[in-house]
């Protein structure tokens, strides 16, 4: 039974990387052509205090691809999701109850695992953009602070390279030192993404990360999203099916709490094995 | 839960099975003209074929509205991607028709070769075909579409047999070379409508199954054939 208070803020993102709790020393590297099971999700029955919101959920996530968690309102996406850094610890009276969930093997529930730790490897990006009131370039560097970096180079380095990778440098390189918040919504999204991945973690998890955007943002992020999955494994929840079907390689459909079917995304959109998934993607469910 | 453009989807399925319904008309009709010598009935079937050309456009137009539109996915993406190919090899049989029909108007002022009885025979079967392919659509039956495939080889015996026949009367007597060859580009025709039977039948199993079954090798590896 996993629990904690409410008083702790998420701290996303914002530590520099440490010595790894959660990979195997001598892990063989990810052949790029072949995906692996990075994630595995086994038997998870997870609780909001009586109330039951995951039901035995059984699922594997592929190394550098992009999955897509998709279902109505209230199916349990966001739940799952937040249970792959512990997010839900931070919220009274959450529990898993039954089941685990390991990353390269390691019970991330295990009771040597530290959630500040874990959440380094584990990233996420919201579904409202949340700059820090700071200018960009400590948006950037605030994790690396914190963990002590104090050399100039090295985080200028980081800056640039993390605001290339969230294909932003171009447009903010000449005002690092302005504030973020005066930054478009897609470029605070965007700048968002930059803070995730200057801590080089291994998996992002992005929680509606374009639901309040417009198209020409939500383009970008989807672009970003694309070019991201070759360093990192990206898990969206969104409910746009289009942007499911343009930007996962696997798609997990969820109802009720319950998972209903996990394929490849093709197959989820062109030929889906359970009529409830057909029904979803179609929009004619209810 | 219906959806208020649910009826688009409607329209074009009934869209192509008008299609489906005009096409075979034609054939059936371009045949009785053939065997009755019917002039009138010949023209007529010639006159028709602009029906089948509209409706393929217009199939066309409501299967891009509907995909522009109301982005489809699964079942109602593969039904619309079908109707469109379905509906090109409609338009082809209606051009088959048209062919026999004109044929039918140059042998009719000339006496018969032969009685007519593999000709109408072969008929029957890719009229059959291409009705049992059509079903399908409605029906969503790979099995059925399947069997309509299996019988393509039975049309195709039937015209081997007919161009040996009339090979054969072409050596014998060269003055009956004309309508002999009329005849094989008529039992030519009848073939091709038969394969555009079969073209149907293959959508179809991929409208069912999302399984792409075109050319013998697919069935021969998904062991139906």
């Amino acid at each position: 039974m996993v629990t904690a208070p409410t008083s702790a803020a998420p701290m996303e993102n914002t530590a520099a990387p440490s010595t790894l709790t959660i990979k195997v020393p001598g892990a063989p590297a990810a052949d790029p052509g072949v995906a692996s099971t990075l994630i595995e999700i086994s038997d998870l029955d997870f609780y909001y205090g009586a109330k039951q919101a995951l039901f035995d959920v059984n699922l594997r996530l592929d190394e550098k691809r992009v999955t897509a968690f998709i279902g109505p309102s209230g199916c349990g996406k966001s739940t799952l999701l937040r249970c792959l850094n512990r997010m839900n610890d931070l919220i009274d009276g959450t529990a898993i109850r039954r089941g685990a969930i390991k990353v390269r093997g390691i019970d991330i529930y295990g009771a040597d695992v530290d959630p500040i730790e874990l959440r380094k490897r584990v990233g996420m990006v919201f579904q409202k953009s949340n700059p820090f009131p700071k200018s960009i370039y400590e948006n950037i560097t605030y994790g690396l602070r914190i963990q002590g970096v104090r050399s100039k180079t090295r985080l200028d380095e980081v800056v640039e390279r993390s605001l290339r990778g969230a294909a932003l440098w171009d447009e903010v390189k000449d005002r690092l030192h302005e504030s973020g918040l005066g930054l478009s919504g897609g470029q605070q999204q965007r700048l968002c993404i930059a803070r995730t991945i200057a801590v080089e973690p291994e998996i992002i998890l992005m929680d509606e990360p374009c639901s309040a955007l417009d198209p020409i943002a939500t383009a970008k992020v989807e672009e970003l999203i694309h070019a991201l999955k070759k360093q990192f494994t990206i898990i969206i929840v969104t409910h746009s099916m289009q942007q499911a079907a343009r930007c996962s390689d696997k798609t997990a459909f969820f109802y009720m709490g319950k998972l209903i079917e996990y394929a490849d995304t093709s197959t989820i959109f062109m030929n889906p094995a359970n009529p409830q998934t057909e029904a979803y993607v179609s929009g004619r469910f209810g | 839960m219906t959806r208020f453009f649910d009826s688009e989807l409607e329209t074009f399925r009934s869209s192509l099975i008008l299609m489906g319904e005009t096409s075979i008309r034609q054939v059936r009709d371009a045949l009785t003209a053939l065997v009755g010598a019917d002039i009138a009935l010949a023209d007529r079937v010639i006159a028709a074929d602009d029906e089948i050309d509209r409706l393929e456009i217009r199939i066309d137009d409501e299967a891009i509205r509907y995909m522009n539109l109301r982005a489809p996915v699964a079942t109602e993406l593969r039904l619309v991607i079908v109707g469109m190919k379905a509906s090109h090899d409609l338009e082809r049989v209606g051009d088959e028709a048209t062919s026999i029909a004109r044929r039918a108007v140059k042998l009719a002022s000339e006496p018969a070769l032969k009685p007519y009885v593999d000709i109408p025979r072969m008929a029957t079967i890719a009229i059959e075909m291409l009705r049992d392919a059509m079903d399908c659509f409605l029906q969503v039956d790979a099995e059925k579409a399947i069997a309509v495939i299996k019988r393509d080889s039975e049309v195709d015996a039937i015209n081997r047999q007919l161009y040996r026949e009339l090979t054969s009367f072409m050596i014998e007597n060269p003055a009956t070379i004309s309508r002999a060859l009329e005849l094989m580009f008529i039992s030519k025709s009848i073939e091709r409508i038969a394969d555009h039977a079969s073209n149907i039948a293959e959508e179809m199993v991929f409208l069912a199954q999302a399984r792409d079954i075109r050319h013998s090798d697919g069935l021969k590896k998904s062991g139906d054939l």
